[in-house]
This record gives C-alpha cells, sequence and structure tokens, in this order.
C-alpha cells in the first residue's frame, strides 16, 4: 500500500514534469558553445550523456535485482545521473532523478525501480526528440 | 451684784463674815473691785482676787460645767476646722480660717481661765482672765467686722453653685438630644446604606421598608407606586402582608395631593384610604405618616440643571407607629423619614440608569461580537479570494501561454488556408482569455491596494507612437482615421509607470475605434495648466504641479455613436457594458474602463467621459502626474542599458586551468565552456590525479565538490601544500551545486578562492573567471 502510494505521489510529479519542457536553459548554453572549431560538441555531450545514463541506469537496475542491495550505490549513481542531466540541461530527467533519490533515502526497492523505470522512460523521450529534430533543435525560450 | 465667796473664806473665819455683814448695806454701791480692795486689806498677803458673784452652789456648779464645756467645744472647733482644710484641697479663706481659729481659740480660752474665777483666784488669773477677754474682744470684733464681707461671699457661692447645677442639668438635657439625632444619624446612614448597597429596584424598596420598620418599631410601613397611566396608585410593597394584592387609590385625593405638595413627612388621618391596611378591631390605632418618594427619570437629568421637578412622578410611603402604644411621632423621627426619603429616590434613580446602561452595554456588546464576526467573515472570505487568485494565477497562465506558444509556432509551419484560420483563431481567442486574465487578476490586486506602479523613465512620444500602431491596424480595417497631436510643451522623456499608460492609452482610444463605425479618432497630448485641470466633474480634483511632476491631459475625441448622458456614472463600474443591446463585435469583460479609472487614480489623476448624445460621439479625457527626469529623485534610466554591459569581452587566450570532475558529461561541459572562452583545459576525474598535474603554470583549479568518492576539500589542501610558494599557487575555485552555507564556509575553509553554482553558463563563467583573475577572489560568488 505504501508503495502504491508512493508510486502515485511519483507519477504526479512525472506528470508535472511532463508538462514541463525537456530540456531547460543549460542546454542553450550548450549550443552556444558549438563555434567553428568544435561543430560537433552538442552531438558529442549528448551522445556522451545518453551513453552514460544508459549504462547508470543499467547498473541500477542491476543493483536493485540483487538479494542485499546496497543503497549508497544506488544513491551514488543516482547522484552521477543527476550530475550529468543537469550540465546538459536534461530537466526531466534532473528533476526525475531528484525525486526518486527520496526513495533511496527510505531504502525502497519497489519505489527506486518505479522511479528508475520512468526516468528511464524520459531518457528516452528525449533521445526520440533529440534524434528526430536531426540533432539540431531551434533554441527554446522558456514558457514563464 | 454680791460677790460671791466660797468656801475658801469660810477659812477667813468669821472676819469675812464680819466683812459681809458690814458690807451687805454698801455692797451694792461698791464696784466691783471694791470688795477686793475691801479684802485686799486682808488678802494683800496673798493677792487674791475674789469673784465677784454670790456663791449659790447649784447654778455654780452648772455654770462651771458648761464652761468647762464650751471651752472644750471652743478648743475642738479650730481642730475639726483644721483637720477637715487639711483633707480637702481648697479653701480660698485661709486667713478667715486663722482668724476664726484665733477668735475661736481665744474664746476657749477666755470661757476656760474663767473656770478659775469662779473661786478665790489670784490677780494673774485674773489678769491673764482680763488679757483674754481683751484678746477675744479684739478677734471677735475683727472677725464680726470680716464676716461682713465673707458672708456674701460665701452666699454667692452658694448661689453659683446653684447655677452651675442648673446649667449642668440644661447641658445634660442637650446632650440627651445630641445623642438621639446621633442615634437617628445613625439609623438614617445605616437605611442608607442598606439601601444604597443594592442596585435592584425592589430590593431597594423592599429593604427601605424593613429598617425603617426596625429603626422606628413601626407596626406597618408600606409603599403606593403610581400606575403606568399616574392616575392610580398602587399598593406595591409593605412590611407585614406578603403579596398586597391590587389595592388602588385614585391620585387625586386630596390627602394625597397634600403629601405630593410638600417634602416634608406628613402627618395623616389613619383613617385615611392609603392608611387603612390592617384590620380594625384595633382600638387605638397609632400615628400615621406619610411621605411622598420622587421617582426620577433619566429625561429629568439635564445636563445644567439638577432635576426639574416639575415632572411629577411620586411615590407614597405611609409609615404606622404601632396602635395601642402612646407614641408620638417625634420631629427627629420625621426628619429621618424625610431624608429615607430622599436616598430612596436616589437610590432608584441610580437603579434606574444602571439597569439602562446594562442594556445599552449588552446591545453594544452583541453589535461587537456581530460586527466581529461578520469582519472575520469578510476578511475570510477576502484570504479565500486572494488564496483562489493566487493559485488560479499560475494555473491560468501556464497553460494559456502553452497554447499561444504552440499557437505561433504553428502558424511558423506549412499550413493550409484552413489550417491557417483555424490556428489563427485559436491564437486570438487565447490571447483575448489571457487578456482577461490579466485583467481580472489586475483588478482584483488593484482593489486590495495591493498593485504598485513601476515607475522607471521613458519616452513619451515613443509611448504614444507605440500605441497607436497597435490600434492602427484595427483603425484601418474599420476604414477610420487616428490622429495624434502631441504638444511641443510636452517634455520628451517622463517618469511613470510606462506599462500601465499604454494600458490606459490602448484601452481608451481601443474603446474609441470600437465604438466608432465612420469618420476616425483624433487623441491630442500635452501638458495641463492649473486652470484647465479645474474640471467641473471634479470640483475635489486641485492638482498643483510642482518643479518635480507635471500632469499631462490626453483627450481622445472619437466620432462614433455616443453615449447617453444617464449611462456615463455607469461607464467606470466593473462589469456593465454600456450598450445591452451589445453588436456581434463588442466584446470583454467590461473592466477595461474599469482598470484603467483605477490606473489613473493610482496615478494620482482623472479620469471621465464626456458625450453630447447618442450619435454624437463621446471624448475621454484623463490626466495623469508624470514626473520630470533631470530633476531630484530619478530613478535609474531603464532604456539605457544592455548594449554597455559587456562590450568588452575578457581575453582568456592561453590561461592554462585545471579541472576536476568525475562526472565524464559534466566534465565535457564545463570543458567545452571553457575552451570556449579560450582557456587551454587539462581535465582530469580523479583527486590523486589532480595532486599530480597542477603545476605552476597553471592559473585556476576547477574543483567539482558535489563529488560522492572524492574528497575535493582534501584535494585543495593537498595542491595548497604542494606549492610552497605563495606566487606560485593556482586559485582554487569550487563547482558546486549546492548553494548552502556549510558548502561556502568549507571551500572557504580550505583555501578556495570562491564557488560557481552549476549548471553553469557561459557568461557566469566569463564573469567569475574575470573576477577571479582580476581580484584573486569571486567578488560574487555565484
Amino acid at each position: 500500500m505504501e508503495v502504491n502510494q508512493m508510486q502515485r505521489s511519483f507519477l504526479e510529479y512525472a506528470n508535472v514534469l511532463f508538462r514541463e519542457g525537456f530540456l531547460d536553459g543549460q542546454f542553450s548554453q550548450l549550443q552556444m558553445l558549438a563555434d567553428e572549431s568544435n561543430p560537433d560538441f552538442v552531438v558529442e555531450v549528448v551522445s556522451l550523456f545518453f551513453e552514460d545514463s544508459q549504462k547508470l541506469l543499467n547498473d541500477l537496475t542491476t543493483t536493485l535485482d540483487q538479494q542485499n542491495v546496497d543503497f549508497k550505490k544506488i544513491d551514488a549513481h543516482i547522484h552521477q545521473l543527476k550530475g550529468s542531466s543537469s550540465s546538459i540541461g536534461a530537466q526531466r530527467v534532473k528533476n526525475a532523478c531528484i525525486a526518486f533519490r527520496n526513495f533511496c533515502d527510505q531504502q525502497n526497492v519497489e519505489g527506486l525501480s518505479f522511479g528508475s523505470s520512468i526516468t528511464f522512460a524520459f531518457l528516452f523521450q528525449l533521445e526520440q526528440q533529440i534524434v528526430a529534430a536531426g540533432g539540431a533543435i531551434p533554441i527554446l525560450s522558456e514558457f514563464s | 451684784m454680791l460677790p460671791n465667796f466660797s468656801s475658801a473664806e469660810k477659812s477667813q473665819g468669821d472676819f469675812s463674815n464680819f466683812v459681809r455683814k458690814e458690807e451687805k448695806s454698801t455692797s451694792l454701791l461698791r464696784p466691783l473691785t471694791e470688795p477686793c480692795c475691801v479684802v485686799s486689806y486682808r488678802m494683800e498677803l496673798c493677792n487674791c482676787i475674789e469673784p465677784p458673784w454670790p456663791a449659790d452652789e447649784l447654778l455654780m456648779k452648772y455654770q462651771y460645767i458648761s464652761d468647762f464645756f464650751i471651752a472644750l467645744a471652743y478648743f475642738s472647733i479650730p481642730l475639726e476646722l483644721i483637720y477637715f482644710v487639711k483633707k480637702s484641697a481648697v479653701f480660698p479663706y485661709r486667713w478667715v480660717l486663722v482668724q476664726f481659729g484665733a477668735f475661736i481659740v481665744l474664746c476657749g480660752a477666755t470661757h476656760l481661765i474663767n473656770l478659775w474665777t469662779f473661786t478665790l483666784h489670784t490677780r494673774t488669773v485674773a489678769i491673764v482672765m482680763t488679757c483674754a477677754k481683751i484678746l477675744t474682744a479684739a478677734v471677735s470684733c475683727a472677725t464680726a467686722l470680716m464676716l461682713v464681707h465673707i458672708i456674701p461671699d460665701l452666699l454667692s457661692v452658694k448661689t453659683r453653685e446653684i447655677r452651675l447645677k442648673n446649667k449642668a442639668a440644661e447641658l445634660d438635657r442637650e446632650m440627651g438630644l445630641i445623642r438621639t439625632q446621633e442615634e437617628t444619624g445613625r439609623h438614617v446612614r445605616m437605611l442608607t446604606h442598606e439601601i444604597r448597597s443594592t442596585l435592584d429596584r425592589h430590593t431597594i424598596l423592599k429593604t427601605t421598608l424593613v429598617e425603617l420598620g426596625s429603626t422606628l418599631g413601626l407596626e406597618e410601613c408600606a409603599l403606593w407606586m403610581p400606575t403606568r397611566t399616574g392616575l392610580e396608585l398602587q399598593l406595591s410593597y409593605t412590611l407585614h402582608h406578603q403579596n398586597p394584592v391590587g389595592f388602588t387609590v385614585p391620585t387625586q385625593l386630596p390627602v394625597i395631593s397634600q403629601v405630593f405638595n410638600t417634602n416634608r413627612a406628613v402627618k395623616i388621618s389613619p383613617s385615611s384610604p392609603v392608611a387603612r391596611l390592617r384590620p380594625t378591631g384595633k382600638y387605638m390605632p397609632g400615628e400615621v405618616v406619610a411621605v411622598r418618594v420622587p421617582l426620577l427619570h433619566l429625561s429629568d437629568f439635564h445636563i445644567h440643571d439638577w432635576p426639574e421637578l416639575s415632572t411629577k412622578r411620586y411615590a407614597l410611603m405611609v409609615l404606622m407607629l404601632p396602635s395601642d402604644s402612646a407614641r408620638q411621632w417625634h420631629v427627629h423621627e420625621l426628619e429621618l423619614v424625610e431624608v429615607v426619603a430622599d436616598q430612596v429616590a436616589v437610590a432608584l434613580s441610580h437603579a434606574a440608569i444602571l439597569e439602562e446602561s446594562m442594556k445599552a452595554r449588552d446591545l453594544l456588546m452583541e453589535q461587537n461580537v456581530a460586527l466581529d464576526h461578520a469582519r472575520r467573515e469578510a476578511e475570510t472570505a477576502v484570504r479565500a479570494r486572494n488564496d483562489f487568485l493566487a493559485v488560479m494565477n499560475h494555473e491560468m497562465r501556464t497553460p494559456m501561454h502553452a497554447i499561444i506558444a504552440l499557437s505561433s509556432l504553428l502558424l511558423e509551419t506549412d499550413l493550409s488556408p484552413e489550417q491557417r484560420l483555424m490556428v489563427e483563431t485559436i491564437l486570438k481567442s487565447s490571447n483575448l482569455l489571457a487578456t482577461l486574465i490579466n485583467d481580472v487578476l489586475d483588478l482584483s490586486r488593484l482593489e486590495d491596494g495591493s498593485l504598485q506602479l513601476e515607475t522607471g523613465t521613458f519616452s513619451l512620444h515613443a509611448l504614444f507612437r507605440e500605441a497607436l500602431n497597435l490600434i492602427r491596424p484595427i483603425a484601418s480595417v474599420k476604414k477610420l482615421y487616428i490622429t495624434m497631436s502631441l504638444s511641443p510643451d510636452l517634455p520628451q522623456y517622463a517618469i511613470g509607470d510606462e506599462k500601465r499608460l499604454m494600458q490606459i492609452i490602448l484601452n481608451v482610444v481601443g474603446n474609441a475605434v470600437k465604438f466608432s463605425k465612420e469618420g476616425g479618432v483624433s487623441v491630442s497630448a500635452f501638458v495641463a495648466n492649473p486652470d484647465s485641470l479645474r474640471d467641473p466633474q471634479t470640483p475635489d480634483f486641485f492638482p498643483i504641479p510642482s518643479d518635480n511632476h507635471f500632469y499631462m491631459r490626453v483627450e481622445v475625441k472619437d466620432t462614433g455613436s455616443g453615449i447617453n448622458p444617464q449611462d456615463i456614472p455607469k461607464l467606470f463600474m466593473k462589469f456593465v457594458h454600456s450598450q445591452p443591446h451589445a453588436t456581434k463585435n463588442s466584446d470583454g469583460s467590461g473592466l477595461g474602463l474599469a482598470i484603467c479609472k483605477r490606473f489613473v487614480n493610482l496615478m494620482e489623476g482623472q479620469i471621465c467621459i464626456e458625450s453630447e448624445g447618442l450619435g454624437k460621439g463621446s471624448t475621454a479625457i484623463f490626466i495623469v502626474k508624470l514626473g520630470i527626469p533631470g530633476r531630484s529623485n530619478e530613478p535609474k534610466l531603464s532604456f539605457v542599458h544592455k548594449g554597455t554591459k559587456n562590450q568588452v569581452k575578457p581575453n582568456f587566450s592561453g590561461l592554462k586551468v585545471v579541472l576536476l570532475d568525475d562526472n565524464s558529461v559534466g566534465r565535457m561541459v564545463t570543458k567545452g565552456l571553457l575552451v570556449h572562452i579560450g582557456c587551454d583545459v587539462l581535465a582530469v576525474s580523479s583527486g590523486d590525479e589532480c595532486i599530480r598535474v597542477v603545476t605552476h603554470e597553471h592559473k585556476v583549479v576547477f574543483l567539482d565538490v558535489s563529488m560522492p568518492g572524492v574528497d575535493s576539500f582534501e584535494v585543495a589542501l593537498k595542491i595548497q601544500e604542494k606549492f610552497s610558494k605563495r606566487v606560485d599557487r593556482p586559485l582554487l575555485v569550487a563547482l558546486t551545486g549546492n548553494n548552502d552555507r556549510m558548502t561556502k564556509e568549507n571551500c572557504r575553509r580550505v583555501g578556495m578562492k570562491g564557488v560557481i553554482l552549476k549548471p553553469v553558463s557561459l557568461d557566469k563563467m566569463r564573469t567569475a573567471l574575470s573576477d577571479i583573475l582580476e581580484h584573486g577572489y569571486l567578488v560574487e560568488s555565484q
């Protein structure tokens, strides 16, 4: 029952995240860094991010599947993911990490796996987005 | 007188007999002393003196004894006198006493010495006797003379004594009187105290009767109160009857009038109707006294006068002495009754006043409670509304903006004409909705008083131009002309709320355009001088221009449908459409003018609309107060901005820096940033590596301090240790996602020169780096 409640609140939060943009201002900053000396900067960073994140989330899932879950390790993973996503400006992913880090503090395995799957989903969406936009996304102004 | 020969002469023998015989015939003629001389021949031998009177034995004896007792008494009298005088404290006539004592003593002495003269006695005794007698005579004469003076005095003492006694008796009488009066006074005080100790009407009256009854020993005591009409007196309280049943007497009875006409207690006949309270059957009813008790009303107390006793309502108090007693009403008892009656009147009036004030107070309290309740309800309502608005503000605006943004974006894509039209309609509707929401929210804030104008300097000309440019398309669609004329004495720039002023202009001009079907709108603005400021519609408005401010007057004249003069007052009311039969073009919430009015008022101005009637067009006039730039209190010029800030890009080319971040993505991003700025970046992912690679060539070391596995503070310390010489040491900057005080403290403690908050933007990095290099530390840790 407790899990369901948490899942529910997380889902609600995910809805909020849905309403927000995929990427925040940080991404625009990244785009500004692409110049003649480094034209593919954004692509490189983004690809690195996706690689990293997927690896992290896989590790996370594996760790969660074990008998004795090492919450410290999970916390470290989430921290990493949060750092990466904030550097790149992947807002939803970052917020999702912040949100389901709470499950880690509570040592809630179900919550963690639930959260991680949601984050995975966001990641996937983001990837789709970026790929669909051909890797050249116009600068989005923030909706106030 | 024949001398009295004692037996002593017998011893003389015959010779004495012989002498006697011889003398018998001549003795009567001879003086007393003669026989002595006669005898002296014979007696010369013993120098004795013969007593000159006959020796009648019994008589002699009695005389002898009497003399003895007289002498005794005479001697004892002074002793007694002395004794008693000594005993008494006061005796004024001491010398009298002495004199008298002397007199008595001498008399006694005389009588004593007389004892010796009964028989033959020597000449010495005779001489002593003589002396004593002489002295006695002297003293007694003196005493007699003295007594002439003394006795009147003594008598007067007696009179004085009698007078004093009388006086004392009189004083006693008066004392008695005073005591009675004091008793009476005490009774009155006690009664008054009893009466005044309560503020309840019934208790007052009951107590009065009881106390009076007990003080004066009355048989019966009754109180008759006037009825409502005042025409009758009703028996209200009695001492002994528990529940007096509705006896009434008409007020006009002569005996009652008599009592009511004087403020004194009046003796009345026991057979009068007011006194016939108890069953008859007693022989001699006691005396009855009646007194009036004025019933004072609140209205009797005028501000400056004492209560006028002209409006008469009196109650009647009847007091009956016990029957069959010979008691009579004494004066002091009557006085007591009068005083009590007055006190009762006062106490009753106090009770009445208290009742009134208690009622008023209760009423006030009720009202207070109700008001408080209403206020709290109102507050709750306002709070609820504000909460609602605050929530709706955000909730409504977000989707609104999403719709507007996405619709605009959509318009940029390839659409078929129908699709374009549809999207345009969506956009227009959403814009309208957004405006509506903003209006409502603004108005509520305006009404709260929470809206504050944002003052800034702006160009008046530009403002008007822009406003009219916005309206112009709409006007041209309706084939209306718009003209603008700005007076030359209007300043170029003004200080005020540009946005809100724009809103006002747009609203007013927009209305003008909306309600005109042909012709056009002309807008004119000029500086208002005090004369033109005097608006007949608002005579209270006296704007006074000063050195810092001026009043701008804008007139917007249109050739539209005009307004019915009756509708003009309703124009500025909320949600009221001036035309109930609205055309299909008229939209809007009806809030526009209401909001305009509030904005204008906030700008300390006035707005009004004049029209000569339907079909004759209308003119909207508003005056607002604006500041003059270039004077004191000039706020920062908001239009001079933006271009001047980062004109010079600091050149970091070739700056060697080290970056420590274990997050690959983060590391790549930050490196990219720094490379873009122009730095030569060496990026490492572990603390040890960092310590190893830092050289004196590196000017700055960026350390990410939110790495879980690495203690960046340790790294910082180690780097500092590595470089002993200050000048070689690189500047350490922390990169962190935590903006809390602890992190900053820790960074400072280990010697870091600055903290930069992630995520870092290009500008932020630039500024931070230039700050660090220029000042040696971050001026503003971001």
